[in-house]
């Protein structure tokens, strides 16, 4: 959006290239309302209301050891199931597009279902399915694990919702990829592992990148999801989602303003930082890219 | 490196009744240039798939150098091989591009990194873009990704190169240079090579021998001068350039057009029945004989003027000379022929010229 905007100030009025998308002006204009309607005002007012009680609420905020801790859990855990959701998403998108299985197509619609469920539903599901006498989390129990409620069941939530990220990310490009890539490195002398190390998956990487992005923002903001199977103890397995709702709960609104203003930050660089690196494995394969 | 194929078939994956290829044989000698060429869905491109080791054929034999390669991997053939899109990797610089075949060797056959570095200077220096070696594919024009595919293809010396429409995507000028460069290049470093190409005029300019494929199967190979003067199909006359057809009776030792204003012409030793004569746009000439015609010109090439010639019933065109253009009625002329092949149940059956017995562009240059 912003790239847009740059372009129509930087040429000088009227000298504008005629551009096939009919009503520019009209597009701009709605994108950028619609844009600071949604997603600009409601950002604004996160940013602007833990400083109007003064600059208290957020110091206080920047020495609660407790929202630190739920910060960690919620970065931590988002990074860890985006990470273990890389293999296996890149492994179900080659299973959907290269491997012939029969019901492909069921279990093409099943990898979208996360994004349908209400997340509250997610959670109770793998709460009674982990739980200790569920279905996972009983033989899991009898061999020491636990999931439910410990800071192992938000990562399993996690998963849960983000795995049809990678999915969805690495899914076209994948089927977008010449087969002439995979015949040319064969040719050239490259065993079938090579082929995948040195060829497919470096092609991947840029797609794997956004949908790993994608996951870890999903599973930082997540919230009904993990509720309800991470057991919610301070310092242990509570997420700072919901240490807003707590903090709201108490009627602490400066307090649950800061902890949001202090995840909005965290996220930003967090998503600036796959951004960049996306840029960078992405060098010579997309125009204009970063040399 | 030769290579001979032995009674190819290839039916369509998953629809049995296309047949691609139907028991093709070809031979192509150590050191040879051979074009297949034919229209699309010709089985061209299968044939060259299956003698890489990407296509696997139902029956027949591919035999490399004497050896069976049948149960060999693509990997295992040691074949050059450039693709139609050129299929450079994109995350890769052009130096990677080339060195990746040697980079994927086993640790005990792959040259040292100096020794990867020297070959990939070599081959950047072969294909003449010295300084490109750090440049991504995206940043490369359809030339230069052509000649980086080429090197690719050649860093670990295979003998035999086999492109796939390798001229396809280039506009004119660069693919007359690329294709003089990639024949020079066959003889500079001893390769045997099989070209791919819808194209028979590029066919014809750069290889030794011509393959023209038509169904699945080989319809004529033979070098390019054969080509021209004795096609064994109309449709091999058709293929390899512009060319006029007319259907008509051989009776005593004459050729009679069913076309009105066309003159009939001796064809000695056929026998008598109806054929079909075809000729090049150039080997036929105008006479004056006050027949019904007009005469357009509508065009040049190589010192040819192109003419429109409106024989009452059909429109033809032919190339004469623009000395014997200039000279010539705008109208009441008939269609001489000065060279043709007749064709007979689908095959050559007579193929000749005229220009002796019968002076006829003298006497129309004198009009």
């Amino acid at each position: 959006m912003t790239e847009v905007a740059d372009v129509s100030f930087a040429l000088p009025r009227g000298r504008r290239p005629a551009d096939p998308l009919p009503g520019f002006r009209i597009a701009l204009v709605a994108t950028l309302f619609w844009t600071g309607l949604i997603v600009v005002l409601p950002l604004a007012a996160l940013i602007m209301r833990p400083w109007q009680e003064g600059i208290g609420a957020m110091t206080a905020a920047l020495q609660d050891s407790r929202m630190f801790a739920a910060l960690r859990i919620s970065f931590v855990s988002a990074f860890i199931a985006a990470l273990i959701d890389v293999p296996l998403g890149v492994i179900l998108a080659w299973a959907l597009v290269r491997a012939r299985l029969p019901g492909r197509r069921i279990i093409d619609a099943l990898i979208d279902l996360p994004f349908a469920i209400p997340t509250a539903v997610t959670g109770i599901t793998l709460a009674t399915l982990y739980g200790p006498q569920g279905w996972l989390g009983a033989p899991l129990a009898h061999l020491g694990i636990s999931i439910a409620y410990t800071a192992t069941g938000i990562v399993v939530a996690l998963m849960f919702v983000g795995l049809p990220f990678i999915v969805r990310s690495v899914e076209p490009v994948l089927r977008d990829l010449p087969p002439e890539f995979e015949e040319a490195a064969g040719l050239l002398g490259a065993r079938p592992r090579q082929v995948v190390t040195r060829v497919v998956l470096p092609a991947l990487l840029p797609a794997t990148v956004t949908g790993f992005g994608l996951a870890f923002a999903r599973g930082i903001g997540e919230y009904g999801s993990v509720i309800f199977i991470a057991g919610n103890q301070p310092f242990h397995s509570e997420i700072a989602p919901l240490l807003i709702v707590v903090r709201l709960q108490e009627f602490d609104y400066p307090g649950a303003t800061s902890i949001a203003f202090i995840l909005l930050v965290a996220s930003s660089l967090c998503l600036m930082g796959i951004a960049w690196l996306r840029r960078r494995v992405a060098r010579g394969m997309v125009a204009g890219a970063a040399p | 490196m030769s290579v001979r194929i032995e009674t190819l078939v290839r039916r369509a994956p998953g629809a049995a009744e296309k047949v691609l290829l139907r028991g093709v044989s070809l031979d192509v000698p150590d050191g040879g240039f051979v074009a297949l060429v034919g229209p699309s869905g010709a089985g061209k491109t299968t044939l060259l798939r299956s003698i890489a080791g990407l296509d696997a054929p139902e029956s027949g034999h591919v035999i490399i150098d004497g050896r069976a390669v049948e149960g060999l991997a693509p990997r295992e053939r040691n074949v050059g091989f450039v693709f139609q899109n050129y299929a450079l990797f994109r995350h890769m610089t052009v130096a990677k591009n080339i060195s990746f075949g040697l980079d994927v060797l086993p640790r005990r056959k792959r040259p040292s990194k100096n020794d990867i570095a020297a070959r990939v200077t070599e081959l950047l220096t072969l294909i003449q873009l010295p300084d490109l070696s750090q440049a991504y594919p995206e940043r490369l024009s359809g030339g230069q990704r052509q000649r980086v595919a080429l090197a690719r293809a050649l860093a670990t010396g295979p003998r035999l190169l086999l492109l796939d429409e390798p001229f396809g995507a280039l506009d004119p000028v660069v693919r007359r240079t690329v294709r003089a460069w990639i024949r020079s290049l066959h003889d500079q470093l001893g390769l045997t090579t099989i070209l791919v190409t819808h194209d028979q005029e590029e066919a014809l300019d750069v290889a030794d021998r011509v393959v023209v494929m038509q169904d699945g199967q080989i319809v004529q190979d033979a070098d390019p001068q054969t080509l021209e003067q004795e096609p064994a199909t109309p449709f091999v006359m058709e293929f390899l350039g512009e060319s006029l057809r007319f259907e008509g009776q051989v009776s005593a030792g004459r050729f009679v057009p069913n076309q009105m204003n066309v003159e009939a012409f001796s064809v000695a030793g056929l026998v008598d029945g109806p054929a079909t004569a075809m000729i090049r746009p150039h080997e036929a000439c105008l006479e004056n004989t006050g027949a019904d015609t007009t005469v357009h010109r509508i065009g040049a090439r190589y010192g040819m003027a192109r003419l429109s010639v409106d024989l009452g019933t059909r429109m033809v065109e032919i190339l004469r000379p623009e000395t014997e253009a200039a000279t010539l009625p705008a109208a009441g002329v008939s269609l001489v022929i000065k060279e043709a092949r007749l064709f007979r149940d689908g095959k050559l059956a007579w193929a000749g010229g005229l220009a002796e017995d019968r002076p006829a562009h003298d006497m129309a240059a004198q009009i």
